[in-house]
């Protein structure tokens, strides 16, 4: 056990802190909406950044330098991104495609076409989405019946996409299609990625409760794509998105977002009846118990982290940290508003303290328990995968696809 | 850095789990469940004292092996998850780092070499009955270095040669040295929730009483050695919760009901997966805090209450959720699911109670936040 920096982590830290002070853009001239994720503005800064980063050898620390990457390790990477979180420059543009996407598509394809595809999307000039869950394939992420039909060099892939994070701006996408309806489920998916702008593709944003619309759904009617555009082999769909799954689990729970240190930052700011809200001795009891998981998902991610500097993928066990991460979002900006008291209602970032930001997370949160694995397929994963409880009864498992009951 | 113990660290654990699988098996629990007047198996401490456990973390200058402390967190989790009915954490996690932290070098020198063998048990008294430990509620006085009051409960009291105890002196509260087999001392035996770990009533009557080290405030001196035990006691808890889990895992694999194993239904796996989150909680905190006990870093206070917060709250769950796991069987005091839901109590409130370390760590929050603000 181990927490601190060897002599060479430290040395490289430290040239990471002094270079990201050079460097890092400046956002002191946007206004507070203005730096909310999915922005035109924050987003024009995060491609800078990118681009800067690119330039430096910073762009995709942990990728071969074959892919344009920097050939690091794992926890410089993280080492990386810490220091990036510390100096307030967390963008989630480009995650998907650089930790998700690329190291699937690059794991089965070779050739110089996909090849091509990585410069741009580690300088951040392209940007990925991914096109899994559809409105019957949601927590059943393999009940997908977007069909691609094979027609000489092509496949012609018709059906409906959804919750596609990005896929407004996005240049490229990741699919997963039916190949196959004819045998059970999880065999007859398949991987391709396409052009957004490729014919067919219409992309119309979901306006979510918390009122932002950077989820959309995607309609292909008709799409055509040769067939060097499969990743990995027809049929080996499931596996693409297995590897995809547990590289989104593994990152979602590091633990971005409004932590321990915020509330109580805000707790100083308000007053309670004696002193501010930071010395209501409710408010420490629960902040003490905020702490242990917020602790926890931050030394989980260490685990991750030591495992894949040994070389192994994450496995089930970044579900807890998913977990956790999800709760303790909403947990957090729900007792920030109690803590506001009637103030609490008031979401105006010219208004409320630190510029409204609990007041968005807790508007945001319950999509947190829903997206990239809801709780309750997470509780699931770690039963059946981790402590080797038996599945659910399945009806759908070893019968053809086109046989399973689907209600609507 | 490192998330896991060593390779050899990892040899030493399995060592201790292949040592306790054969000596302290769920059947020596229970006999001393069912014979309460030892308060602990003194043949199975005898045997941990034959194992070099007691000076795993004691230096070799005191007798000890020297090993270190994430060595003996190893071995702390392997006891929690046997639930062994031994005076370990009495003698070794408070009596002993209570030396180690605050004895004069003849203390040190004349008593830790017989911890460290396991000849002398030790353990440190300090509540006078129930409430928060706060200065007011120490009634216990040495005049002319004699003590005299009453110490309740005392865990390990029954049996310990030697105690830390926790009094007002002349300059204050102060912590005393006394030898439990001298005179002016009388011992009874106090009932507990967890008959497994013995307890006593320690009533002092001008008992012969040395100041511990030479001066200080006896009442941070016990902050700082409870900081140290919280997180040795984390481990055991971490132990328990672990083993408790399993149990519950097994049992749902076992058991069928409605023509399936429990262990299909999700109402089961959704709740031993809440089980299995809160032990990673508990062991992410408790790894951190091994981390600082090991390398002594400032971190220590705020790591040692965050880990003793997780581990409390996911040993009661584990426990409890055992329990109802395994239903009917689960409550007879037959199984063996009570001897967990005892420790999982007993653990947590032995240097105080869960609510008193959110306190703390709460505080320390607040300087760690100042400190960072100030950098």
């Amino acid at each position: 056990m181990n927490f601190e920096d060897s002599a060479e982590e430290a040395a490289y830290r430290g040239d990471v802190r002094v270079w990201i002070a050079a460097n890092a853009p400046d956002m002191s001239h946007l206004a507070p909406d203005e730096r909310r994720n999915w922005h035109d503005k924050h987003k024009a800064v995060a491609g800078i950044w990118q681009a800067t980063k690119a330039d430096a050898g910073y762009g995709c620390i942990s990728w071969p330098k074959a892919w344009g990457g920097a050939g690091g390790t794992a926890i410089e990477e993280a080492i990386f991104n810490q220091e990036e979180a510390r100096a307030g420059l967390q963008f989630t543009y480009f995650m998907t495609g650089l930790h998700m996407l690329l190291p699937a598509l690059l794991e089965h394809n070779k050739d110089a076409l996909s090849l091509s595809l990585i410069p741009p999307a580690v300088r951040g000039d392209k940007i990925w989405c991914q096109l899994f869950s559809e409105p019957s394939s949601g927590s059943d992420s393999a009940g997908i019946r977007s069909a691609a039909v094979r027609q000489g060099d092509d496949w012609v892939i018709n059906g409906q996409k959804v919750w596609n994070s990005g896929a407004q701006i996005a240049d490229y996408g990741m699919l997963i299609a039916r190949t196959d309806p004819d045998i059970p489920k999880h065999k007859g998916l398949t991987a391709f990625w396409l052009d957004m702008k490729t014919p067919g593709v219409e992309v119309r944003p979901i306006k979510m409760m918390s009122g932002d619309n950077e989820l959309n759904e995607v309609f292909l009617t008709d799409v055509r794509i040769p067939d060097s555009q499969r990743v990995g082999e027809v049929g080996g769909g499931w596996k693409v998105v297995i590897s995809t799954l547990m590289n989104e689990r593994a990152a979602l729970g590091s633990g971005s977002g409004l932590s321990w240190r915020d509330i109580m930052k805000l707790a100083k700011q308000v007053a309670s009846w004696e002193g501010t809200a930071l010395d209501d001795p409710a408010f420490r009891e629960w902040l003490a118990d905020l702490y242990v998981d917020a602790e926890a998902i931050r030394l989980l991610s260490f685990r991750t982290l030591t495992s894949l500097s040994k070389g192994a993928a994450p496995g089930p066990e970044g579900s807890a940290g998913k977990l956790l991460w999800s709760g303790l979002a909403q947990n957090l900006s729900s007792q920030a508003l109690d803590i506001l008291d009637h103030g609490g209602i008031i979401d105006d970032p010219e208004l409320a303290l630190m510029n409204g930001a609990f007041q968005h997370r807790f508007l945001w949160a319950p999509g947190l328990r829903l997206g990239g694995g809801t709780d309750e397929i997470m509780k699931n994963i770690i039963a059946e995968r981790v402590l080797g409880l038996p599945g659910d009864v399945r009806v759908d498992k070893n019968v053809p696809f086109r046989e399973i009951p689907r209600g609507r | 850095m490192n998330f896991d113990y060593t390779d050899d660290q990892k040899a030493l654990k399995d060592e201790a789990r292949k040592f306790l699988s054969a000596c302290s098996p769920l059947t020596v629990v229970r006999s001393v469940l069912e014979n309460p007047g030892e308060g602990h198996d003194p043949s199975l401490w005898a045997r941990i004292g034959e194992q070099g456990w007691c000076g795993a973390a004691i230096p070799e200058i005191y007798g000890g092996l020297g090993l270190g402390y994430v060595e003996l967190c190893a071995l702390a989790e392997e006891l929690g998850r046997a639930v062994s009915p031994v005076p370990f954490a009495s003698s070794i996690y408070l009596f002993a780092e209570a030396l180690l932290l605050t004895g004069s070098e003849e203390q040190k020198s004349a008593l830790l070499p017989l911890v460290a063998s396991g000849e002398l048990i030790g353990t440190v008294a300090a509540w006078e009955g129930a409430g928060v430990l706060t200065e007011a509620a120490v009634s216990a006085r040495v005049v002319d270095g004699k003590l005299s009051g009453v110490k309740l409960p005392v865990t390990d009291g029954l049996e310990a040669h030697r105690a830390v105890v926790l009094a007002i002196g002349d300059t204050g509260p102060g912590l005393f040295l006394v030898d439990l087999t001298g005179p002016g001392v009388t011992r009874e035996m106090v009932s507990t929730i967890d008959p497994t770990r013995g307890a006593a009533r320690l009533s002092f009557d001008g008992a012969p009483a040395e100041r511990l080290g030479n001066e200080g405030n006896g009442l941070e001196q016990l902050l700082r050695i409870h900081d140290r035990a919280a997180i040795l006691i984390a481990f055991e808890q971490l132990g328990g919760a672990g083993r408790a889990l399993e149990m519950a895992r097994d049992y749902a694999l076992e058991r069928y009901a409605f023509g399936r194993q429990i262990g299909s239904y999700q109402a089961i796996k959704h709740k031993l997966a809440d089980v299995f989150v809160r032990n990673e909680v508990a062991r992410a905190n408790a790894y951190y805090a091994a981390w600082a006990l090991s390398s002594d870093a400032p971190e220590l206070p705020l790591a040692a209450a965050a880990a003793r917060v997780a581990a409390s709250a996911a040993y009661w769950l584990a426990s409890k959720e055992n329990i109802q796991t395994h239903g009917g069987i689960g409550f007879t005091w037959e199984a063996d699911c009570h001897f967990f839901y005892r420790r999982a109590r007993h653990l947590a409130l032995v240097l105080g109670a869960p609510r008193v370390w959110k306190r703390r760590l709460a505080d320390q929050l607040e300087l760690r936040l100042e400190q960072e603000q100030a950098a």
